[in-house]
């Protein structure tokens, strides 16, 4: 299913991540995947956590410009292929990918990839027609 | 060199009576052929007839650049249209061009004002004169480019940019005069050192600078950088474009075109005139142009007039070297520029929050470098950088077709943006000029 992240425009500064990360932490909030995108002149943060609502709330409050968008979380084994696998049956489909990242499960077995795509509606039918495993919080 | 020294070396009182039959006709052809300054005229209690010594102008109203917004584009014409044969255009406070619009006549006295102005740096008929102006709408290309025709100079029509051509267009055709914006003459020796051209075996002798403020440190470098003589001179598009003052071999202020254009120095707040050598607002009133004649026009540069004869034989009231400006008008690379531009087009950008700042400096290229840092607010944001960028682009390309100034787009996070009691600092100055 979908999930949602929350997004953190950040200039090229020094401490910059620091700062939203001990906003995030100071609110008690778990941080479950994270991802940055880099320019030259700017970065954008991603996180998946455990609070959505109060983490967003949390980073806006500390000053920061914030985006809540929905993206894919996928479920996948460890393994050599996983990840090939649902890659195809994206592009067969025509699921466009504007970006993804991935983050270990506790237990090592899985592995949880976020995908956002150019159309949530269309790849939410594709995963459910191919019976992928999504999850809605982790 | 004097061009014309009929005018420019006039006896004092001769020049009054001529400057005061002219003045006369002007606000005559004011009053009875442009219903913006009669309606001026008549708010302010005076008709043509109060006007009977030159001192008398201090009871005319004045002409401020909101005026030429509001009668955009031909609300100011002092003549039949069909008299216009061109047009030329700069930037005013809100996106709105301020206009020239020049009879065949008007574009005489503007060569006149050019060849004079030239001529001071020394110029004749065998010179050839690389102008690095820009042509087009802006004054400065075409103004220098007639000047230098009407002394019978050979004129290389350059115009701004392209330095490696330049450079070598200089070299090839001895080109003995330059005229570009002083921060381009630094530029260029600059980078001809760089691609290993010989200075010293170059033909040039003397340059003519204007379009942006410069100083006395700015010009010892450029002459020693050249071997050249660097000349100021002045002029704006609402009274001509260049050829309005200019130095003689003196470099001791600009002699101001006295028999076309008259000057007074004011004091900005209370408008009231200042005597010479006090330092104020400049103004000007056209004396003899036919298609969009001004009276007292607040230029909101601030100099002071110093009046006697000058070395050089000229009669004429010098203007010292600019002091500032009483207005918030920036100057990049010899483009006018108002925040409130920048503000206008933000706003026009969909979503876009005008809260900016503009940074300026001069780098080792010693060309005006512009920073402007846009704050990302929410409405803005998207966490894909492909829509960031695109945003950025698209302020760079709005910047650049509505000011014509290619200008780096910063985006910085909110609040980044010094305020001080409330309102926004916009504009950051590191020029050292």
């Amino acid at each position: 299913m979908r999930i949602q992240q929350i997004s953190v425009f950040l200039e090229n500064k020094t401490g910059r991540i620091a700062d939203v990360t001990r906003l995030i932490a100071n609110a008690g909030i778990n941080i479950r995947a994270i991802s940055i995108a880099d320019t030259a002149d700017f970065g954008i943060l991603r996180l998946i956590v455990d609070k959505p609502t109060e983490a967003s709330e949390a980073i806006s409050k500390g000053g920061f410009t914030t985006r809540m968008t929905d993206v894919l979380a996928i479920e996948i084994p460890d393994q050599p292929g996983s990840l090939a696998k649902i890659m195809e049956i994206f592009k067969e489909t025509g699921v466009n990918i504007e970006y993804l990242y991935a983050s270990l499960e506790k237990d090592c077995s899985t592995a949880v990839v976020i995908f956002k795509v150019e159309d949530i509606e269309h790849s939410l039918k594709i995963v459910a027609e191919h019976k992928l495993s999504t999850i809605d919080s982790f | 060199m004097i061009w014309n020294p009929q005018y420019e070396c006039q006896e004092s009182v001769e020049r009054k009576l001529l400057q005061f039959a002219r003045l006369k006709n002007l606000v005559m052809t004011l009053y009875s052929r442009v219903p913006f300054y009669r309606d001026k005229f008549d708010a302010a209690g005076v008709k043509p007839r109060d006007l009977s010594s030159l001192a008398d102008i201090a009871k005319f109203p004045f002409t401020v650049k909101d005026d030429l917004r509001e009668t955009y584009p031909y609300g100011l014409l002092a003549c039949p249209e069909s008299e216009i044969e061109e047009i030329h255009m700069s930037s005013g406070t809100t996106g709105v061009p301020v206009v020239d619009a020049y009879t065949r006549y008007d574009v005489e006295c503007w060569e006149e004002g050019m060849a004079r102005t030239l001529s001071g740096a020394g110029a004749t008929r065998h010179d050839t004169v690389q102008n690095c102006y820009g042509y087009g709408l802006f004054t400065g290309g075409l103004g220098c480019h007639y000047g230098a025709k009407r002394i019978g100079a050979n004129i290389i029509p350059m115009s701004s940019g392209n330095t490696a051509k330049q450079l070598m267009v200089m070299r090839d055709f001895g080109s003995t005069i330059i005229a570009s914006t002083p921060s381009y003459a630094l530029f260029m020796a600059e980078e001809a050192r760089e691609t290993g051209y010989d200075i010293k075996s170059m033909k040039l002798r003397a340059g003519c600078f204007g379009a942006e403020p410069w100083s006395e440190n700015m010009r010892k470098q450029i002459e020693a950088a050249w071997g050249i003589d660097a000349y100021d001179i002045y002029g704006l598009t609402e009274i001509t474009g260049p050829g309005v003052a200019f130095e003689c071999e003196c470099k001791d202020g600009m002699h101001v075109n006295e028999d076309l254009f008259y000057p007074e120095i004011i004091d900005s707040e209370t408008g009231a005139p200042l005597s010479d050598g006090e330092k104020g607002e400049l103004v000007f009133t056209t004396l003899v142009k036919e298609g969009t004649p001004l009276l007292r026009y607040r230029t909101r540069d601030v100099t002071f007039l110093a009046r006697g004869n000058c070395a050089c034989g000229r009669t004429t009231a010098k203007i010292h070297r600019l002091f500032g400006r009483t207005d918030d008008m920036l100057i990049i690379r010899g483009v006018n520029v108002f925040p409130s531009q920048i503000e206008h087009a933000l706003i026009e950008i969909e979503g876009t929050d005008p809260n900016y700042v503009i940074v300026l400096d001069r780098g080792a290229t010693h060309l005006d470098e512009v920073e402007l840092m846009v704050e990302v607010k929410k409405e803005l944001f998207s966490d894909e950088t492909k829509t960031l960028e695109t945003l950025r682009n698209k302020i760079e390309g709005v910047m650049k077709s509505k000011l014509g100034i290619q200008l780096r787009v910063k985006l910085v996070e909110p609040k980044t943006i010094e305020r001080s009691v409330g309102k926004a600092k916009r504009v950051v100055d590191r020029r050292k000029i």
